[in-house]
């Protein structure tokens, strides 16, 4: 076990390292393939270094919990505008989530859909260290930067594979004073991405656009009303002014009901949190064009079985999968290849990431572009799986050229995203 | 500036190059005629010029394709061009090298409604991206000022940004995918219409690469719906230093301006004496805009006008208006026409942290007065990136000379304020030697094992970006290729 509490000590551990590092921060997020080796933390990184919320720009290093960068952005009443997912809801981890890991996952809320963007879009600059140990720093703390190659949203979600961050810099914004949400009940999986779509495609600002089930505490989520639902943020009057625009454009969908700011707040930190699967015990997580959200859902729906919720207006879909839909894939298993849940899990996975390559994409029944990422499974699974979807030839082999430059002993986090 | 002695090798076989390059485009697209190829030996950073060997105009994918495969096997220096717009010579050729120009790819390939998304291929200008989608509603945010002539694939090139950066982030913020050529010939798609890498986030370092990875024959861009409306407000002070603290002040009250323009003295004057828009005669002049519906518009700047008279402004105008907005705009847009009226000017690009502007400026002013050359700075606040106008006599010996150290003064010190060389136009050849000043020897190496990666032999754009010293080696041994 690393426990750096320096960057010159975090270098001098890699450098040193006789074998692979498994690298953490908060051990909140073990997303990927599961990786043997010394644990390197980078919790003892800690602390926010500069804070100028008049230029909107915040520095932490890497092993910075979150609650305390959110308290500092609270003062002053600014956030994190992509609002970072905490996993441990979903995940059923405990520990300390660090801003570190936000970074090395790329975590994305519902806001991604707003033009602030996702993680990496807020990512200013990054300091790290290498496979040699060699400390590097890209980007820097200004909002507009083009100085050289963008190593800096390289890092972002690369799971630390290529470098173990010791610093992030971060863009933020000013918090809205208010939000409401408008909630339609029980649509069709294809009018709910329609009225998302028409709600993202309108002037009114709309920040984020989930299809939520809410939580029962897993039983039979597929029977309970579906809410297709409508954030608006900003300045009272303004948000009050483009909720009833919304309502007025989206009429055809039925009666809306309006949640107002507390109610708004708790239903979308829930829906960021993906907190209905936290009893499922495998989920999917499929970033994908909108417009073939529902051929996806449906295709799986008439082979195999899955629970869903959606969010970024149907560009991204989380499946959940219980025993009774590893069950109900049990047939597809042999004498030779006897069933376990286990396998079951990697099977439904295996079939959305099928679904989503570039050649069946191209010329099947859900036309777009988009990819899947198995967030949560049992480490059976995990381990025989691809967890990222498989990509092409041309981008595997400039994948595996690059790990070999930035890591050349192959000692960070190895095949964890392979 | 330095520039790479031209490979004699490669002079010398001129004729095989261009015959071997005809036998795989139409004879219109290979131009050679050194009375041609002069159109094409500078972009707008005119200080610098060199005909290329040849340059090529390829009207598709397969065809640039063919091209980087020739020049690969036979080891030629390949510059890729848009529009030539680039004020960093992003597109300057050598003497050995052939120019790549995606002038011929134009086309409009997919408008995506449902998932706000086009595809173009990366000829298209920026502005006739947006015209492809105004009439529904929809635009493509990234505005650089040249947005008339620049092309998509410069904009992906340098990551261009523009003036609505704040809200709207710069190019890499709004591009889904691109159908990249490696320089073997490898044609390689990365991303698509969906969000976000499925592995490591290649795309976000292929935006930005300066045409050294790749060229980037098409793309995929995110398009947003339009406001409903937008109006701007002008505001007027006696220093630099409290024009500064409103622009901080606005952005710490929790309102997000779509832009935020400052100009100083040396700006103002010019711009009345040539657009007449009836600026007020003052130090600092800040242009606000927001969005949203008339009501929504009056709110915000109602906040921001409360906001700025605490500072005593000594100008404060509230476009009621369209034709009002227009006037407000007219002076700022006409900036750099009215800065080129006086003399020579250099554009510089640095971003500094916005607290820092009010020393930035100071010393900037201290700088001028140093070098005897008159600085004009017109840039977005809201975001830091200045854009100081450095005016100089091109007829005059040593004029350029001394404004180039000027210049390059200024980026020291936007890099000394925390901040970097360039926020929107690149590092070209422009601030190439200025490299070590931002990074360390491993930071510079870090990048330039990517372009090891991407394009082994070194051939892609070669003698840009990086400081010439650091890249002599990997230039003239490239790695055998298998």
């Amino acid at each position: 076990m690393h426990n750096p509490t320096t960057e010159a000590e975090l270098a001098e551990a890699i450098a040193t390292a006789k074998g692979p590092l498994a690298i953490c921060g908060g051990g909140t997020r073990p997303i990927g393939r599961p990786v043997t080796g010394d644990t390197l933390s980078t919790a003892g990184l800690s602390g926010i270094t500069l804070y100028e919320p008049g230029a909107l720009t915040l520095v932490a290093k890497a092993g910075t919990p979150m609650a305390e960068i959110e308290a500092a952005l609270d003062a002053e009443n600014q956030m994190l505008a992509f609002e970072p997912m905490d996993h441990r809801t979903l995940l059923g981890t405990t520990g300390t989530p660090t801003i570190g890991g936000v970074v090395a996952t790329n975590a994305s809320g519902p806001r991604r859909v707003a033009a602030s963007g996702a993680c990496r879009d807020a990512l200013l600059g990054v300091r790290y260290v290498d496979g040699q140990g060699a400390i590097v720093k890209n980007g820097g703390r200004v909002m507009k930067n083009v100085t050289g190659y963008d190593l800096t949203k390289l890092m972002a979600g690369s799971y630390g594979t290529l470098g173990v961050l010791s610093e992030v810099s971060l863009k933020v914004l000013p918090k809205p004073e208010t939000s409401q949400t408008l909630v339609f009940d029980g649509l069709a999986l294809s009018d709910a991405v329609a009225a998302m779509t028409k709600a993202l495609n309108s002037p009114y600002e709309v920040s984020g656009a989930a299809l939520h089930q809410l939580d029962a505490g897993n039983t039979a989520l597929a029977h309970l009303g579906q809410k297709t639902c409508l954030r608006v943020e900003g300045f009272e009057k303004s948000v009050t002014y483009r909720i009833e625009k919304l309502r007025k454009l989206l009429a055809d969908f039925g009666d809306a009901q309006v949640l107002e700011h507390d109610a708004s707040t708790a239903l979308w930190a829930d829906i960021k949190s993906v907190s209905v699967f936290r009893t499922h015990d495998a989920v999917t997580q499929i970033s994908i064009t909108p417009s073939a959200a529902a051929d996806i859902a449906d295709c799986l729906w008439q082979t195999l079985g899955a629970d869903l919720v959606m969010d970024w207006g149907g560009g991204r879909m989380w499946f959940g999968m219980t025993t009774s839909h590893a069950e109900a894939a049990a047939d597809q298993f042999g004498a030779d290849d006897p069933y376990t849940a286990d396998k079951a899990y990697g099977l439904i996975h295996g079939v959305l990431q099928h679904m989503l390559s570039p050649e069946i994409m191209a010329h099947g029944a859900p036309a777009g572009s988009g990819h899947a990422t198995l967030i949560k499974a049992p480490t059976a699974t995990r381990t025989n799986v691809s967890v990222f979807q498989p990509q092409s030839d041309a981008v595997s082999t400039l994948t595996k050229a690059l790990r070999a430059k930035f890591d050349p002993r192959g000692i960070l986090n190895p095949g964890l995203m392979n | 500036m330095d520039m790479p002695t031209p490979d004699a090798a490669i002079l010398n076989k001129k004729a095989e190059i261009v015959r071997r390059l005809s036998a795989v485009l139409p004879a219109d697209a290979v131009i050679h005629d050194p009375a041609e190829t002069r159109a094409y030996e500078c972009d707008a950073l005119t200080a610098y010029r060199c005909p290329p060997l040849c340059a090529v105009l390829p009207a598709n994918t397969e065809e640039v394709s063919e091209v980087l495969k020739i020049c690969h096997e036979m080891d030629v220096p390949v510059v890729p061009r848009g529009s030539g717009t680039s004020l960093a010579g992003g597109a300057l050729p050598t003497a050995d090298s052939v120019i790549l120009g995606v002038a011929k790819m134009a086309e409009v390939l997919e408008v995506n409604y449902s998932d706000r998304f086009i595809r173009v291929q990366t000829g298209r200008t920026n502005l006739s991206v947006s015209g492809a989608v105004e009439a529904d509603g929809f635009f493509y945010a990234p505005d650089p000022s040249s947005q008339l002539a620049c092309a998509i694939a410069g904009n992906i090139a340098m990551n261009s940004g523009g003036a609505h950066c704040l809200k709207y982030g710069v190019t890499t913020n709004n591009l889904l995918g691109v159908k990249m050529v490696l320089m073997d010939g490898t044609v390689v798609d990365v991303g698509g219409a969906h969000m976000d890498a499925a592995g490591l986030d290649l795309l976000g370092v292929i935006c930005g690469s300066e045409g050294q990875l790749g060229v980037v024959t098409e793309a995929t861009l995110r398009i947003q719906p339009k406001p409903e409306g937008a109006l701007p407000i002008l505001v007027g002070y006696d220093s630099n230093e409290v024009a500064g603290q409103c622009v901080s002040d606005i952005i710490h009250s929790g309102i997000l301006p779509v832009a935020i323009e400052f100009m100083d003295r040396p700006c103002i004057e010019a711009t009345e004496a040539f657009a007449k828009a009836g600026y007020p005669m003052c130090e600092s002049l800040l242009i606000i805009e927001v969005e949203g519906s008339d009501d929504e518009i009056r709110d915000q700047l109602d906040r921001i006008r409360a906001i700025a008279e605490r500072h005593n402004p000594v100008e404060l105008r509230v476009a009621a208006d369209k034709d009002q907005a227009a006037r407000i705009w007219l002076g700022r847009k006409s900036a750099f026409g009215a800065m080129g009226q006086i003399n020579d000017y250099m554009c510089l690009d640095g971003t500094i942290p916005v607290t820092e502007l009010p020393y930035v400026l100071r010393r900037i002013g201290e700088l001028s007065k140093e070098y005897g050359l008159g600085v004009g700075n017109v840039f977005h606040a809201g975001d830091g990136n200045l854009h100081p106008l450095i005016l100089y006599n091109a007829n005059k010996p040593g004029d350029l000379e001394k404004c180039e150290a000027f210049g390059a003064d200024i980026l020291r010190l936007c890099v000394e304020a925390g901040g970097c060389l360039t926020g929107e136009h690149g590092v070209g050849i422009e601030k190439r030697d200025l490299m070590d000043t931002q990074f360390a020897p491993d930071d510079l190496e870090a990048q330039m094992t990517v372009k090891d990666v991407f394009d082994p032999k070194w051939l892609l754009n070669p003698a840009k970006v990086f400081p010439l010293y650091s890249t002599e080696k990997r230039r003239s041994n490239p790695p055998q290729v298998s």
